[in-house]
């Protein structure tokens, strides 16, 4: 559809012909369509959080109103998974600025055998299907004899938070001029200063923006926290999931957790977005480009 | 004291390069590939029916019994008919809003739309899927719109469709289908749209001034071009569809999937090795997949 009213005239290089071709509003609409399709089914779970109705889903809804919040709110158990979900949001984050920055700043500055592939290996646990992840998770815990608990859940998430810390961080540290370091040595600062005044304030925002993702990632996880959570442990999700497949009762306390969960899962990744432009949204890895 | 610490490190690069690369790497060769490497081990384990008791006994029992049941191999045609489906789904939808942000979209309208394409990413995923529930309930939002707009009886007729059809939409393979689609879709259309930026104008321009039809310069420039991108969001959109198992626990008929039929495997009936040996399909499928993306010049694209 693009050129069909293509002609030899010079103009036709810098206006594009196809603006003019009514092909375009069928495009036009084609995108709409896409959009709407891919953003209104959240906005409905927002609408349905209001409705009146507690039994059937009736659309549109025969009335809005705030009380589910008060409900869910008052409700122990969702105010358990939500902390739970934190809390576990937090550590795994931890362990993955960590781990995934020690091994962005190896693969960033020196060269060695089989650097290529600490990349491939970092982005497997989101590469594979979460499900390969979990049971092999749940038997290797279940063969060393550990108690399923809040730790397992953590380290479950933390191995696939790994590789968006490193890839941000990687990112940026090959923007990042080794030798400032050498410099801030050279100049007589210690391990400590360097790492504090020269190198902190470069990678900064790449670490807290591969941290933002990292705490999302791990607050929106279901798959592999349904293989290394402990009975008792219930994360938002896990919470979510139960109350959707076991729970029909419950639907209107569960849209409520629903809508909570998405605006909580939005403000780390606003946050990340302003901070940096390589936040690697698809954590895939850097490209090689040394 | 510090700065002679540091200054031993300086001269011994490997020492180093083991402090940095040794926690993590003892956290993913401990923690995920010793683990990934004792569901291998596992897998050769034997289930002992009787007893319903894993034997320590190593062997290709698991294996063969994967191979020789045929409602494993019913599960897994199933599923790779699904995520191919899927796959084309997506291309259809992500190629008309990637093509139009590649070429007609102002840097602001493109940054909008970028942006509205990738939101979903970032909203739970859990809920995302949860939405369909909500919209494909029988009084719920999808069925109500097409009354309004009179294409109810094309539900009826849909749902009717013997397999794909079901008491509802919630209840079908259809309704399956459609959720998958919309959960994946962001992952086609980032690739998709990577790619068309590439295509340079003035190719297609210069289709369109040799006289070539809009659907040649479609047919026979663009896609193409555009090809590696597609394949490249498809390695998403397959492989997510083929190892999923939350969609078809709360979306569709309760016909199962590769992920559905391991978690039974390892949780109610006991039988890990099975298990074990049932999550190396997807992973053997997708080998194969990636050979073929490879081949056809995915990877640049990515």
């Amino acid at each position: 559809m693009a050129t069909t009213g293509s002609s030899g005239r010079a103009e036709s290089a810098v206006s594009d012909p196809a603006e003019r071709a009514p092909g375009r509003w069928g495009l036009k609409s084609a995108v709409l369509g896409v959009l709407l399709f891919l953003n209104v089914p959240v906005l409905i779970v927002f609408l349905y959080a209001f409705t009146t109705d507690d039994q059937a889903f009736t659309f549109p809804p025969p009335g809005l109103t705030g009380k589910w919040f008060e409900i869910a709110w008052d409700n122990q158990d969702v105010r358990d998974a939500v902390w739970l979900s934190f809390k576990v949001g937090i550590v795994a984050t931890i362990a993955a600025l960590v781990l995934g920055s020690l091994a962005a700043a190896a693969v960033a500055r020196t060269r060695f055998f089989g650097r290529e592939t600490v990349s491939l290996l970092l982005v497997l646990p989101l590469a594979l299907p979460g499900i390969v992840t979990g049971i092999a998770l749940r038997s290797s815990i279940n063969v060393l004899g550990i108690d399923f608990t809040f730790w397992t859940i953590v380290a479950g998430h933390a191995t696939f938070c790994i590789v968006v810390v490193y890839n941000n961080v990687l990112a940026r540290l090959r923007r990042t001029s080794g030798s400032i370091i050498e410099a801030s040595m050279d100049l007589g600062a210690t391990g400590w200063q360097t790492f504090r005044y020269v190198l902190l304030p470069n990678i900064g925002t790449a670490l807290l923006a591969g941290g933002m993702l990292a705490f999302a990632l791990s607050f929106d996880e279901v798959i592999v926290t349904r293989f290394t959570a402990g009975g008792s442990q219930r994360t938002a999700p896990l919470w979510i999931f139960d109350s959707i497949v076991n729970r029909p009762r419950n639907r209107p306390v569960t849209n409520v957790v629903a809508m909570a969960v998405v605006v909580v899962m939005l403000i780390p990744i606003f946050v990340a977005q302003r901070l940096t432009s390589d936040a690697s949204l698809l954590g895939a890895p850097p490209t090689d480009d040394d | 004291m510090g700065r002679r610490a540091s200054a031993f490190l300086w001269r011994h690069p490997k020492l180093r390069l083991g402090l940095l690369l040794g926690p993590p790497l003892l956290w993913f060769g401990g923690v995920y590939l010793g683990s990934l490497l004792g569901l291998v081990w596992q897998s050769f384990y034997t289930f002992d029916d009787f007893a319903g008791k894993v034997r320590h006994d190593l062997g290709f029992d698991t294996w063969e019994r994967l191979w020789s049941n045929d409602t494993n191999r019913i599960i897994v045609g199933r599923t790779v008919v699904m995520a191919l489906a899927v796959t084309v789904a997506c291309a259809v939808l992500a190629y008309p809003l990637a093509y139009f942000m590649a070429r007609y979209a102002t840097r602001r309208v493109k940054a909008l739309l970028l942006f509205l394409a990738i939101m979903p990413l970032w909203s739970n995923y859990l809920v995302r899927v949860y939405s369909w529930k909500l919209i494909m309930a029988k009084e719920g939002a999808l069925p109500w719109s097409l009354d309004k707009v009179g294409l109810g009886k094309g539900l009826e007729w849909a749902l009717d469709l013997p397999y794909i059809g079901g008491q509802g939409l919630t209840f079908s393979l259809l309704g399956q289908f459609i959720v998958f689609t919309y959960v994946w879709l962001p992952y086609m259309v980032l690739p998709v749209h990577a790619a068309l930026e590439r295509v340079p104008r003035s190719f297609v321009e210069a289709a369109g001034d040799l006289g070539a039809k809009p659907a040649t310069v479609f047919r026979s420039v663009i896609w193409p071009l555009a090809l590696p991108g597609v394949v490249a969001g498809s390695i998403f959109t397959f492989s997510l569809t083929l190892g999923d198992y939350i969609v078809p626990t709360i979306i569709g008929n309760s016909k199962p999937v590769i992920g559905a039929q391991v978690y039974v495997y390892q949780g109610v009936a006991g039988n890990l090795p099975l298990a074990a040996a049932f999550t190396f399909v997807p992973i053997a499928i997708m080998a194969v997949y990636l050979t073929i993306a490879k081949r056809l010049g995915a990877f640049e694209a990515l």
